[in-house]
Formats: structure tokens, C-alpha cells, sequence
């Protein structure tokens, strides 16, 4: 190791107060882009899931293309998509709300599927078993089926905000002000590149090890109710 | 409508072939992160199920670190972080490092899914291996990996398809692949909506085929059993 | 001559739990010896203890007079790894109450295997025996089939045949045909006795106690990690000495 190692160190500690301010506030962006697009997500795959499993056929068709052109394609060209492309025909839209739209979309097709596997789980016997006692299917639906549900998509739906969190990173590209946009932008300014990305590699890590801790446990307790 | 769908005929015959040539680097790239995660993978797998404390700790440190992430910050950690310590071998271009950070993190993902598949064995068909007299290196090698092989092919498609989509991720450190190329025509044409439509267009005709494959292979094993 | 199988004072405890209570037993060539007992009476964990798939708690085992299992370091005794124990365990049959067959191989490559893995048989050689044991134990016609393709039965003797391949000294069997089909029991049976015709030292842990009277030498009877009784077939069975050998007898065959 060159003479630069004890430097870095020094340097590391020195700034560390400093970097952590900017970063610890873009966090409340990051946060803030992540809920949203969970909140769209979890909407609009609700439709979607519904819409997969109508009984009209172009409905279904419509779901079907929508999941699969979103799941076909990065999440990264929606974002520029939204961002850049509407843009230019147009339509501008800020940075955090360009975000949230372009992960929440991208979302609704992984959470859609999420919740289409959560209502099929359940086995038909229970619904014909709801209806036979006299339920409505409205009622069954609340009482036997959406329970159930509820607890089998909760570990999936958990897995995807931590992945979600993560993806926030991409929100940086069309100037969302999150941690990876500051994060470049102290790079910039101080050419710490080292220092200040380790520190935002343990901000994640930081916030997304709690989360997946909490899904394992939701499992561990689903499959003991089981 | 019309003239935006007229803005694609003009320019089809200088876009396209651009794009195109992206689009092999995008597989490339693809190919080489794959191959790093899948070699990460099968050895990480192999120390969370052996018997070293030691290993197993360093598997799973390995796996949480590196899922906790972003792609993008490893990519960042090594491209720019490693790149501005000032020492030279450690100056990866944009493709070493995309290929990188690409496959350090797949390691993590394939990680698990092969020791998943491993675990998913019944432990009947190990104490038999042993029992026969074969060493635990012998009873992986021609009964255990085999099954579990079988067992991993769909999550490994499907971690396959997000890898392609993860190399448009590389675009912002500047590898040369699909999604930069598509910004720079973007920026030098003015039309950012056609290019990224088109770029998009494009993913998905990469990706479709590994989508059905995945698919045939989920309802083949599910058939299976 | 020393006895094929030595068992000293194993004890072996699973958490909190004492399933082995001090185990002595010894096992002379060409001997059968079943085991019976109520379940939880720890004869499974016994036979696992053979070929160290359970590692005792305390206590030898001695194969031919040599310690099996076990190294001295420091003055102490140190369990082997499964690498080590690999060229012990190639000696011992176990035959698993689940066969635990190779789903991914058929009847013929999952009795070559280990003749071709283990001893380090040339393919023709060991697909040759395996042919000669899967013959023996009447799947002559079921070479290339796999496994999800045979009965029950079948299966046992496939498991059966993969482990004759090996030519092992001593043959263990856990349950034999408690995982199968009424119906089914009898030929793996068949095949059991026929081998016991042949002369092997066989340790069979079984509920089969009409089958354990006619083809073992010497009975025991296990209760609470303790061996309560033992004698041939006649005394044991017939004619049991002890109050539990006597109770667990009559609940038997009151089902």
C-alpha cells in the first residue's frame, strides 16, 4: 500500500461529520421516493392483478402487455422515458415525481404478480366452502380469502420495498435530490471519491439490513402460524 | 402521432445499426457479469453449506453486504472509489468495472440460489452418498450439484433477465452498452423520447426469449415433481 | 478372532436429551442380530452410531478390532470428519428406511456409483457388478429404469443391490420395509433372507418380528437407550424374561 493509506484514514474521519450531514438529509429524499413508489405500486398492481384476472379477455390482455413490457425492459430507460422523453414532447415533469411515477409503474408489475399468486394460493376448496355456508363472494373475499392472502404476500411485498429502496439510486440520474445525487455531487467537490462512497455503501446497508431482517422474520412467523 | 412516427422513418437507417452494435455490447457484457456471478455463486453457496464457521460467516457477510446495496453504488465503489486511490491496477475501465460490480453482486444473488437448491435436497441423499463411502467433496460432486442444478435453472433465468436489465444501469458509469449509446444519439439528435422508446423496444426483444425460456422451465419443473 | 462389531458404553444425547444410556454389545462374523423395540427406544440412533452418521457422545466403536470414527490428538479422542470417515463408512452397509436411491440416476448407475467413485472401478467393471447385483436381487429386467419409476419394493432392493456392490463387511438395516406397502414388504423380505442364507454379519432394526424369529441368531430387545434383553429368537420372543420386553411383545401384536 502506497504511502496514501495512513493519509486516507485521517482524511476519512476528518470529513466524516461533514458527508454525513449532506447524505443524512438527501436520506429523507430517498425515503420519500421510496414510499411513493410503493404507494403506486401497490395501487396500481392491485389493478393490474385484478385486471389479470377479469373474466373479459382484452382486459386480461392488457394486463398481460403491461406486465410484460415492464418487466421486459430497465427500469433505468423508463425513468428516461418519463423524465427526458416526456420532456420533450412536452411534458415536465419534476424530478421527484418523474421518479416515483417511473418506479412506482415499473413496481405495479412485479406487486400485480405478487398479489395474483397471493389470491391463487388460496385453495379453491375455501372458497366453495364459503359459499356453500351461504357467504356472498364478497363476503368470502373479506373474511376467508383476503386474510390468508394478506399473510402470504406480506414477506414478498416486503422483499420488493427493500429492493425498491435500493433502486431509489437510479432516481439520481434524472436529478432527484437522493443520496447517490448528492453523493456525486460532494465527489465533485471534494474528489473524495473513495471516502464518500463507502459512507453512502453503509447508509444503504444501514437502512436496507434492518428491512431484510424484518422480512425474515415476517417468514419465520408465517411459517410458524402455518 | 404521425410525425413522431415520421421522425423514426427518417432517421431508422442511421439509428439502428448504431443501436444494434450497442445492443451486442449489452450482451457482452451480460455474458462475461453472468459467467463471474455464476463461478461467485456456486462458491459461496459451497462455503455456507460446509462445515467452517469461518466460511460460512464469511459467505453470509458477503451475500448481506452485497444484496444491501445498490448496484449502482458498486459500481460507483469500484469505478470511481477504487479508480481515484491513485493506484494504477486499480483503475478499472468502465466495462472491467461494470462486468465487476455486475458480477460481485450476482454472486450474492446466484449465491443463494444455488445453496437453496442445495438445502432443497433431502438430506436422505447425502447420509446415503456418505454411507456408500464417498467423501462429502465426491457425494457434492456427482449427487448432490447434479440435482440441485436441475432444481436452480428457473431462479437463474429469471436472476439472467434482470442482469440484462441491470447492464442499462452500466450507462452511467459509461460502459459502452445499449442505454449510453442511446443517450449520446439522444443528446446529439434532440429526441430523447424516439431513442429511449427504441432502446426500450430493444431490451425487450433481448429479454423476451429468456422470459419464455424461463417460463418453460418453471412449468418443466413444476411438472416434474 | 476378534468380533466383527464391537460396541463400549456409547451414550449419545441429542440436546438435553439422553437417547443412548450406555450401550455394550458385541457382534461376532457371520452373525444376525435384530433389534427391536418401541419407537424413541433409540435403536435408530444405535445403527446410525455404526456408521458414525450420528456421532456418539461418548464411548467406541471397533470394527474388526479397529476404532472406527475416532482419532487420538492430545492425548484425546477426536471425531473424524466425513471425508475421513469415508473409507470406513465404504465397509459398512446401511440400508435406509426411505432407500434415499439417486433420483437422477437409474437402477444400474445408482448401484455403479460408488464402486466407480469409491473403490475407483473402471466403468465396465463396475457396471458389470452392478449388473450381477441388481440380478441378485431379482431387478435383472430394471437396469435402465429410474427410480420414481419403480414401486416401493423395488426401490429397497435397488438400495439393497447398491450396497451388496460395495462388498461390505458388515450390512445395517434402519426399517427396512417399514416405508412400504403391505404388499410390497415381501420380496425386500425375500432378498434379506437370502442374504442372511449367505453367511453375512447383518444388524437388522426391525417390527417385523415374525421375520427377526426366523432369519436372526440373536434378538434384542432396546427400551429408553438401554439394551433391556437379548438371547436368540426363542428366548427373547417366545419366551421373554423381562416385564417390557413382555409388554412391548403384546402391544405388538394386538394391532
Amino acid at each position: 500500500m502506497p504511502a496514501a493509506a495512513p493519509n486516507f484514514w485521517v482524511v476519512f474521519w476528518a470529513k466524516l461529520p461533514y458527508f454525513l450531514s449532506v447524505l443524512l438529509g438527501a436520506a429523507g429524499t430517498t425515503i420519500k421516493v421510496m414510499l411513493g413508489a410503493l404507494a403506486v405500486a401497490l395501487t396500481l398492481g392491485l389493478i393490474v392483478a385484478l385486471l389479470k384476472l377479469a373474466r373479459l379477455v382484452p382486459l386480461r390482455w392488457i394486463a398481460n402487455v403491461y406486465i410484460e413490457v415492464m418487466r421486459g425492459t430497465p427500469a433505468l430507460t423508463q425513468l428516461f422515458i418519463i423524465y427526458f422523453g416526456l420532456s420533450d414532447l412536452g411534458i415536465d415533469i419534476p424530478p421527484v415525481p418523474a421518479a416515483i411515477i417511473g418506479l412506482g409503474m415499473n413496481g405495479a408489475a412485479y406487486v400485480a404478480e405478487i398479489y395474483r399468486a397471493g389470491i391463487l394460493a388460496i385453495h379453491e376448496g375455501q372458497v366453495e366452502a364459503a359459499l356453500s355456508l351461504g357467504m356472498t363472494p364478497i363476503n368470502a373475499m373479506r373474511f376467508i380469502i383476503l386474510p390468508q392472502a394478506i399473510r402470504l404476500m406480506l414477506p414478498p411485498l416486503c422483499n420488493y420495498a427493500v429492493s425498491l429502496l435500493k433502486d431509489t439510486s437510479l432516481a439520481s440520474v434524472v436529478a432527484a435530490p437522493e443520496i447517490m445525487f448528492f453523493a456525486r455531487q460532494l465527489v465533485t467537490e471534494t474528489l473524495l471519491s473513495m471516502d464518500i462512497y463507502l459512507v453512502v455503501a453503509v447508509l444503504y446497508l444501514c437502512m436496507s439490513i434492518p428491512m431484510s431482517r424484518l422480512v425474515a422474520y415476517l417468514e419465520r412467523a408465517r411459517r410458524a402460524w402455518q | 402521432m404521425i410525425e413522431f412516427l415520421d421522425v423514426y422513418r427518417q432517421h431508422f437507417g442511421e439509428w439502428v445499426p448504431e443501436l444494434l452494435v450497442a445492443c451486442i455490447g449489452t450482451l457482452q457484457l451480460m455474458a462475461l457479469s453472468f459467467m463471474l456471478a455464476a463461478i461467485i455463486g456456486l462458491a459461496i453457496a459451497l462455503m455456507r453449506v460446509s462445515r467452517s464457521r469461518l466460511l460460512q460467516a464469511i459467505a453470509v457477510v458477503y451475500v448481506e453486504v452485497m444484496r444491501g446495496m445498490p448496484a449502482l453504488v458498486i459500481l460507483f465503489l469500484i469505478y470511481f472509489g477504487l479508480g481515484g486511490l491513485g493506484i494504477e491496477w486499480l483503475k478499472f475501465t468502465s466495462y472491467q468495472a461494470a462486468v465487476l460490480g455486475l458480477g460481485l453482486q450476482g454472486g450474492a444473488v446466484l449465491g443463494e440460489v444455488f445453496r437453496s437448491g442445495i438445502e432443497a435436497l433431502h438430506s436422505g441423499q447425502m447420509e446415503a452418498a456418505l454411507s456408500l463411502g464417498m467423501a462429502p467433496a465426491t457425494a457434492m460432486r456427482w449427487i448432490i450439484l447434479p440435482q440441485a442444478g436441475r432444481i436452480v435453472l428457473p431462479p437463474v433465468a429469471n436472476y439472467a433477465i434482470g442482469l440484462l436489465k441491470d447492464t442499462a444501469i452500466c450507462a452511467i458509469i459509461a460502459a459502452p452498452e445499449l442505454m449510453l449509446r442511446a443517450k449520446d444519439i439522444a443528446s446529439s439528435s434532440f429526441r430523447p423520447m424516439h431513442l429511449f422508446v427504441l432502446a426500450a423496444i430493444l431490451y425487450f426483444i433481448m429479454s423476451y426469449p429468456l422470459s419464455i425460456m424461463a417460463r418453460r422451465l418453471e412449468a418443466r419443473l413444476a411438472r416434474d415433481r | 478372532m476378534d468380533p466383527l462389531l464391537r460396541i463400549v458404553d456409547l451414550h449419545k444425547r441429542f440436546g438435553e436429551t439422553e437417547v443412548l444410556c450406555g450401550i455394550d454389545l458385541e457382534v461376532p462374523r457371520t452373525q444376525k442380530v435384530a433389534i427391536i423395540g418401541p419407537s424413541g427406544s433409540g435403536k435408530t440412533t444405535l445403527l446410525r452410531c455404526v456408521n458414525y452418521l450420528e456421532k456418539p457422545t461418548s464411548g467406541h466403536v471397533y470394527i474388526d478390532g479397529t476404532l472406527i470414527g475416532e482419532k487420538h490428538k492430545n492425548g484425546a479422542y477426536v471425531h473424524l470428519s466425513d471425508r475421513e470417515l469415508a473409507k470406513e463408512r465404504a465397509e459398512i452397509g446401511f440400508v435406509f428406511q426411505r432407500f434415499n436411491l439417486f433420483p437422477h440416476l437409474t437402477a444400474l448407475a445408482n448401484v455403479a456409483i460408488a464402486p466407480r467413485r469409491v473403490l475407483g472401478l473402471g466403468l465396465q467393471e463396475a457396471e458389470a457388478r452392478a449388473r450381477e447385483m441388481l440380478t441378485k436381487v431379482g431387478l435383472g429386467h430394471k437396469f435402465d429404469a429410474f427410480p420414481e419409476r419403480l414401486s416401493g419394493g423395488q426401490q429397497q432392493r435397488v438400495a439393497i443391490a447398491r450396497v451388496l456392490a460395495m462388498q461390505p463387511k458388515l450390512m445395517l438395516f434402519d426399517e427396512a420395509t417399514s416405508a412400504l406397502d403391505p404388499e410390497l414388504i415381501g420380496e425386500v423380505l425375500r432378498v434379506i433372507r437370502q442374504l442372511a442364507e449367505e453367511g453375512r454379519t447383518m444388524i437388522m432394526v426391525t417390527h417385523e418380528i415374525q421375520f427377526a424369529t426366523e432369519v436372526a441368531d440373536r434378538v434384542i430387545f432396546m427400551d429408553g437407550g438401554r439394551i433391556v434383553e437379548e438371547g436368540p429368537p426363542d428366548a427373547v420372543i417366545r419366551n421373554p424374561s423381562q416385564a417390557r420386553t413382555r409388554a412391548f411383545l403384546t402391544r405388538l401384536s394386538e394391532r
